[in-house]
């Protein structure tokens, strides 16, 4: 089944580097309606791997512990630091707290996110790809227990053509739960975003929970190992847009993870002692192809598959450094140096381009936009709805009627008491069933903390308004504050019977 | 028919053995995933055969071992809905006037009941929103012919308007056209009396010496009921003719046909239909459309201003929205 054949090594010491690695996803072994042979990884050591292991650790970190964060709200609210609140509608995210029409906050940090990634990419290529995708972290994962379990690459791919015994059914049995112990944990972390978590943990394990929870415990489940356990690379490559995209949103300037033929070339083994001169530096070892989670060599050239992990890196560096020649082979760098040093010129990084300037203004602006939005947030907003049926009452002395649902929003968390005045059409006034009106005519009305309060008006219009459709304001005004809030709306009066 | 089975060199799989100019076609087997997954539903759809209703048969059904049943169920939630309202109907029954006005958490239950209740009852002649139509009577102003306070609401509601009902509220104008009780002359001029006592006079200009005609045949004839001066008399359901609101119309020609035709309409009672709790939440709900009117005719609906200091509407307020 394995792309790879394990041939015998030859006991010729020089040849100790040389790994029978083959790039099973390169262009030259890219065939239509070809199978899948699976990767199997080796381990590296590095300055890039450990940046990937310190990634992994803090957003998995991230991902598992944000919910079990507490956050005071007082006696009104949840005191979970993030949640998404469907039930109640409302989203918290620590002394933010958002309603539903607020959602274009969500959209503010989509557009931040679009740009986020855009300027990573102009700047430093596939970073989010190589370190920050969760299908990149969760897989690396997936990897890690696999090579704790199974071994690393040579092992594994010995596993793989043994036949079944009861060691390789241990091994598998136990790679596969302990997979599905980590799906379980994603699926399970993920719905405590939506519900108190200490409560919903009880509730899981005891069985009082929605269908939903689980429903969606075991759908996250399920992908989680499908996804990261036995899809990994063809996610990247077949299932994700970004790798199209990224060909539009990089260019010559932008840093990615390059083989420096003008190094390297041309490749070919080396002896031990063996003189450098008229050669590259290139040993041909393979230790970058066998160590890429994707299945490519990288010394081909920029490819829609390379997802800039940097793995190719720590293996190449490690290499150099036996054979004694500079590290760097293959590092982040740009098409661009590497044609000026064939060209025998200094090299530059352009950081600085009108690509990444534009960006990053963007950025700012957009988040200068949100800041501004959060920081000067109306805590108090008034909805009308106007009756529909009938759209205006005509009274036995000859006034007219339009009757309103009034819909005070009160987002701050205490108690308000409010005025509401109608204005916009002289001689209406408001009446209000059982309410009371203060010396200007303004309804007083009390609006409990973080909740909508409910309030039916009748404005009537002496006799004689002129029939049609007269534009009028309801403004709303907090007796204990400065806030206020207003709402257009339309006073309709019928012609005569 | 081929009988040697050959294989496709670059796939490796047999084909069909079909040609069609050239075109051989593969005999690629199904996906495994997929065939599994037919066997499956097949085994399950037999389970399902068993357990849950499934066959028609000549006269009904299978039932299924379970006996599951969506009449039932639905049957079932209803039940569980009534039990679950039965209290708050408890209340609302039994709930005065006073308790009704200072209860927001039965206000809004007998609202919310009661639009639900009059979009399925009442809406169809009277509107939604209580809109009226012509020959039935606007709900959402101030103009009432049996009396618009809660308790004449509820008791229009239980014993309706010549509904059939012992106590139903009765009243009969007579058709003074049709029966030849006045001549066409007589109406024409009692017409223009009755647009000179509404408020309609602005807009229709009577006719002075008709009006002043038509004054004697209205003191004969309509006075008994609609009193002298056009106000209406609610104990025998007689509209007042001082306003500008007509059930059948408010054009001078409307208004003729009413005297000649003396119409009347039918509203059923609904003490059969509904619980005392439910009346009182449907009259609730028309009571507070807008032109109800309180119990005690002392109270003005539009408090006078300069209430002070001002206290608090009880506002609804729901706990999310």
């Amino acid at each position: 089944m394995g792309s790879v054949t394990l041939i015998p090594r030859p006991p010729k010491p020089e040849d100790v580097h040389t790994i029978d690695a083959r790039a099973v996803n390169s262009k030259a072994a890219r065939a239509l309606y070809k199978k899948r042979e699976q990767i199997y990884p080796k381990l590296v050591s590095g300055t890039f791997r450990n940046v990937k292991w310190a990634a992994m650790v803090v957003l998995l970190a991230i991902y598992y512990v944000t919910p079990w964060l507490r956050w005071d709200r007082g006696d009104f609210r949840p005191d979970q630091a993030v949640l998404i609140d469907f039930e109640g509608r409302r989203f918290y995210f620590f002394f933010i707290e958002l309603w539903p029409q607020e959602v274009y906050y969500i959209t503010g940090l989509l557009i931040l996110a679009a740009f986020g990634i855009f300027l990573s990419s102009a700047l430093f290529g596939r970073v989010w790809c190589g370190y920050a995708c969760p299908q990149t972290v969760w897989t690396d994962l997936y990897i890690y227990v696999e090579r704790w379990i199974e071994g690393d690459r040579n092992e594994r791919m010995r596993l793989a053509k043994a036949p079944w015994s009861l060691s390789k059914w241990r091994k598998k049995v136990a790679k596969h739960s302990v997979w599905l112990l980590i799906a379980a944990a994603t699926g399970g972390a993920w719905v405590f975003y939506f519900a108190d978590a200490p409560t919903l943990t009880r509730e899981i394990f005891t069985g009082q929970a929605s269908a939903a929870v689980y429903m969606f415990i075991g759908l996250l489940t399920f992908t989680t190992y499908a996804l990261a356990g036995t899809m990994r690379e063809q996610v990247c490559t077949y299932m994700c847009p970004w790798p199209r995209i990224q060909a539009a949103m990089t260019d010559q300037d932008a840093l990615s993870v390059t083989y420096r033929l003008d190094r390297g070339e041309p490749r070919g083994p080396h002896k031990k002692g063996a003189s450098w001169e008229g050669r590259g530096d290139c040993i041909d070892c393979n230790a970058c192809v066998a160590a890429c989670p994707q299945g490519i060599d990288i010394r081909d050239g920029d490819q829609l598959e390379c997802i800039n992990c940097a793995l190719c890196i720590d293996a190449c560096d490690d290499i150099m450094r036996k054979v004694g020649r500079p590290t760097g082979l293959i590092a982040y760098d740009t098409h661009l140096n590497v044609e000026r040093r064939q060209r025998k010129e200094a090299t530059r990084f352009a950081f600085v381009r009108p690509r990444t300037v534009l960006y990053a203004t963007l950025m700012v602006l957009v988040g200068a936009i949100m800041l501004y939005q959060l920081a000067n947030r109306s805590t108090l907003d008034l909805n009308v709805i106007r009756d529909r049926s009938p759209p205006f009452v005509r009274l036995a002395d000859g006034s007219m009627r339009n009757d309103f649902a009034l819909k005070l929003i009160n987002m701050a968390p205490r108690t308000r008491r409010v005025a509401i005045a109608v204005s916009g059409l002289s001689g209406a006034h408001i009446i209000v069933q059982g309410g009371v009106l203060d010396a200007d005519g303004r309804v007083i009305a009390e609006a409990r903390p973080d909740s909508v309060a409910n309030v039916r008006v009748h404005v009537v219009v002496p006799a004689g308004a002129e029939p049609g459709s007269h534009p009028i304001r309801f403004v709303l005004d907090d007796l204990d504050s400065n806030d206020s809030a207003e709402s257009a709306s339309a006073f309709l009066a019928g012609s005569p019977p | 028919m081929a009988n040697k089975v050959e294989r496709d060199e670059v796939t490796g799989t047999d084909t069909t053995g079909h040609e069609w100019d050239g075109v051989k076609e593969l005999d690629t087997p199904l996906p495994r995933w997929w065939l599994y997954i037919f066997y499956t539903s097949i085994v399950v759809a037999i389970v399902y055969w068993v357990l849950m209703p499934a066959w028609p048969l000549l006269n009904g059904y299978t039932r299924g071992v379970l006996g599951f049943s969506d009449r039932v169920n639905v049957a079932a939630d209803v039940g569980e809905m009534r039990a679950a309202r039965a209290p708050m109907f408890e209340r609302l029954a039994h709930a005065s006037a006073s308790d009704l006005a200072t209860d927001p958490e039965l206000q809004e239950f007998a609202r919310a009941a009661g639009e639900s209740v009059f979009g399925d009852n009442c809406q169809t002649c009277h509107g939604a929103g209580g809109a009226g139509a012509p020959g039935y009577p606007v709900l959402a102003d101030d103009v009432w012919i049996w009396g618009g306070s809660m308790d004449e609401i509820e008791q229009t509601l239980r014993v309706g308007v010549r509904s059939g009902h012992p106590d139903a509220r009765f009243s009969q104008m007579p058709a003074f056209g049709r029966d030849n009780l006045l001549q066409p002359r007589q109406i024409a001029d009692v017409t223009e009396h009755v647009i000179a006592l509404s408020s309609a006079r602005a807009r229709l200009h009577p006719d002075a010496g008709a009006a002043a005609r038509g004054a004697l045949v209205y003191q004969e004839q309509c006075a008994v009921c609609h009193g002298p001066t056009g106000a209406g008399d609610r104990n025998v359901g007689a509209p007042s003719l001082q306003d500008d609101l007509w059930l059948y119309g408010g054009t001078r020609e409307e208004i003729r046909r009413q005297i000649e035709l003396g119409r009347g309409g039918v509203m059923p009672s609904w003490e059969g239909r509904f619980d005392e709790g439910t009346r009182r939440a449907l009259a609730y709900y028309v009571h507070q459309m807008g032109g109800g009117e309180p119990d005690r005719p002392a109270e003005p609906v539009v408090p006078p201003p300069a209430v002070n200091p001002p206290t608090p509407v009880a506002a609804n307020a729901a706990p999310q929205d």
